[in-house]
């Protein structure tokens, strides 16, 4: 499945691309592209074509690389700001950090067992996709990078969900749900002016509760 | 039927509530559906009902306990609230009745799935339920612990859904339904260990930052600390339960698969850390919200060494989710009372409570007793199981330094609330409104109830749990 294998190391790429830049309009444009083969890896992973992997593939395009990237776009021109200024890391050693993260998850996925019939760069792909959200998550100081970072996330799983849906069908989908958290995220942003109430959307503001 | 009811009547009730314009007719709504909950709660334990949707939706030993507890927990609640929006009105009471009743189904349905996806679904929907109840004050503080809340949730509930897709990887080769609870323990032998020692690990990290265990509890305290009082109750006291019985799921199916020898380590460690945390920011403690919060914390652990030691603290662990609830809710509503006079969290500006709310006075001593687990309170009898198993399973060292960690924080917890008791107050309040203090009586007489008696369809229904998590009844 050479196609499955190209959309699978492009997914990698965009990940790099959220990791390596300063600019919030090319982390959201890397994000809407990761979204895109998201879109289309469920049609090059099948064997048998069904409505419910077309179903599954139309949705998550029209979700993960259409809706969820404006609504982005809108929170940063409500807010605006254009760059992550001041990460708690650099953007170098999260490149590098980037890079460790697919060795563990290539590492990882050796010693576990494949389920028959998937792509043998499903299972670390899935992985470092996760581990990278959870490292622009962490180390991001910007809202909206944090929102990109949790969709990184959120896309890891869903490349893993792939893996099983011809055994159980519908699991995939209710990834979907999570990104109503995304949606609550950017809403947070957007309606009630996180940027405004702690006068920028750094969230590293939020810290009059401490002990 | 019955089954679906219970989640779907408090369903329709959030939107019902929602159509109520008059503030008096939506809170009579409230304790309606609330008061109906019960009921057919009561219903279940007298006549088991069939599983529904292929045994996706069931009643279980340890579901119903922790049904039964929500269900208590959140009648006294909506008593609670019908004095509570007297005193303090908030903006959006609408937003406020519906999503307390949104929170009442979602976890109804994490105590009825047998059912990793929808055990799943439902923990996701208890944290978007919850979330605007925090946020309720609409303050830059409240703002600051929604959004915390919501971000560490969030990642946390990506996390176990990741842990549910690995449990699902690890049933490959087996022919069960995917994610039947059932037929997860059924076929145990047949699923993948690699893969489910993942899943355990990401469930773990994930439903336990749900209940606030240390490392992962640091939205505890600023959540708990914002929420109004009577939501904190049903957190502190449904919430986090209903996130444990998810832990407890896992481990029913990791305990029939045989890696025990792997996941009870883990739970030790994480109950123990928990515990560890909860005495060193226990002590000169001011704000006795967030006091409560590292309470949680402590007694959250606890529920993770009973699972961790197994044995009788299976069963111990079991009987706590009972006991720590009612006794939560208990400290929670009564602290909600002295902030309402007060108009503060400070226990500084609290002193004198015996005298100035004399029945809240009395009621906040015997939380404060409570919740330490001094004799006759029915947390004396499950952290004792808890401590018993810790000797009887040949982890001395656990026992002693449990022993230690509790007297520590019952000093800390009883330097604070024995300075808000005592003292004289600047001035006398009028009389308790009986809304505000018949349902912590209530839940005080239960706490002292199960200390001294335990009644006998709960005790089979704590056999059955504690043999389902792989332990005994003493």
């Amino acid at each position: 499945m050479p196609a499955a294998d190209l959309l699978l190391v492009l997914v990698v790429l965009a990940d790099f691309m959220v990791l390596g830049t300063s600019r919030l309009t090319t982390c959201i444009r890397a994000i809407a592209l990761q979204g895109l083969m998201l879109g289309a890896l469920p049609i090059a992973l099948t064997q048998h074509w069904s409505l419910h992997i077309v179903g599954l593939a139309v949705g998550s395009t029209v979700v993960k690389s259409l809706v969820l990237p404006w609504f982005l776009r809108r929170a940063i021109r409500e807010a605006a700001v254009r760059r992550e200024v001041e990460p708690s890391i650099g953007f170098t050693l999260s490149l590098v950090l980037g890079i460790a993260a697919v060795a563990i998850a290539f590492g990882v996925s050796q010693r576990l067992p494949l389920p028959a019939g998937v792509s043998e760069l499903l299972v670390p792909v899935a992985l470092a996709t996760v581990i990278m959200g959870f490292l622009t998550l962490t180390t991001r100081s910007k809202a909206v990078t944090q929102v990109v970072g949790y969709l990184m996330l959120e896309n890891g799983i869903y490349l893993f969900g792939l893996t099983s849906t011809d055994r159980v069908p519908f699991l995939v989908e209710i990834g979907v749900l999570l990104d109503v958290f995304v949606a609550v995220f950017i809403m947070g942003i957007v309606v009630f002016h996180i940027n405004r109430e702690f006068d920028s959307l750094s969230s590293i503001r939020l810290t009059e509760l401490r002990d | 039927m019955l089954l679906l009811a219970l989640v779907l009547l408090p369903a329709l009730g959030a939107l019902g509530a929602y159509l109520h314009r008059a503030e008096a007719r939506r809170t009579a709504w409230l304790v309606a559906v609330a008061a109906i909950h019960l009921a057919l709660v009561t219903l279940v334990w007298t006549t088991p009902p069939p599983a529904v949707f292929s045994g996706w939706i069931a009643v279980d030993a340890l579901g119903l306990i922790v049904l039964t507890l929500t269900s208590l927990l959140f009648f006294v609640a909506a008593i609670y609230t019908v004095g509570y929006l007297r005193r303090e009105s908030p903006r959006g009471g609408r937003a406020f009745v519906s999503c307390v009743l949104a929170f009442l189904a979602s976890v109804s349905l994490v105590a009825l799935s047998h059912h990793f996806a929808v055990l799943w679904i439902a923990l996701e929907a208890s944290t978007l339920a919850v979330a605007p109840l925090i946020f309720h004050r609409r303050d830059r503080r409240s703002l600051e612990a929604v959004w915390k809340y919501l971000v560490i949730s969030s990642v946390a509930i990506a996390l176990a859904l990741l842990g549910t897709f690995f449990l699902s990887t690890a049933q490959a080769n087996s022919a069960g339904t995917p994610l039947l609870l059932e037929d997860l323990v059924a076929d145990a032998a047949r699923l993948h260990p690699a893969w489910l020692k993942a899943a355990f690990i990401l469930l773990l990290v994930g439903y336990g930052t749900k209940m606030g265990l240390a490392p992962m509890h640091t939205w505890k305290p600023d959540t708990y600390g914002e929420a109004p009082s009577v939501v904190g109750a049903l957190m502190a006291g449904a919430l986090t339960s209903a996130a444990f019985l998810g832990l407890a799921r896992i481990n029913e199916v990791t305990t029939a698969a045989g890696i025990s020898a792997f996941t009870r380590p883990l739970l030790l460690f994480f109950g123990l850390f928990s515990i560890v945390v909860a005495a060193a920011f226990v002590i000169g403690q001011t704000d006795v919200k967030r006091l409560l919060a590292y309470s949680s914390v402590e007694h959250m652990g606890l529920l993770a060494v009973g699972l961790g030691l197994g044995g009788v603290g299976a069963y111990g662990a079991t009987l706590h989710i009972v006991t720590n609830g009612l006794t939560k809710g208990l400290l929670f509503l009564v602290l909600g009372n002295v902030i309402l006079v007060a108009g503060t969290t400070q226990a500084g500006a609290m002193h004198g409570l015996a005298k100035r709310l004399p029945i809240s006075g009395g009621l906040l001593l015997l939380g404060l007793f409570a919740v330490t687990g001094s004799p006759p309170s029915g947390v004396f009898i499950s952290e004792f199981a808890i401590l018993r198993a810790a000797f009887a399973e040949g982890h001395v060292w656990v026992g002693v330094v449990l022993l230690i960690l509790l007297v520590v924080i019952f000093l800390g917890l009883a330097t604070t609330i024995l300075k808000i008791v005592h003292g004289t107050p600047e001035r006398r309040e009028p009389r308790e409104s009986g809304w505000l203090v018949l349902g912590p009586i209530g839940l005080a007489a239960g706490v002292i109830l199960l200390g001294i008696y335990i009644p006998a369809p709960l005790q089979s229904a704590l056999r059955q749990a504690a043999a389902a998590l792989g332990g005994v009844a003493p």
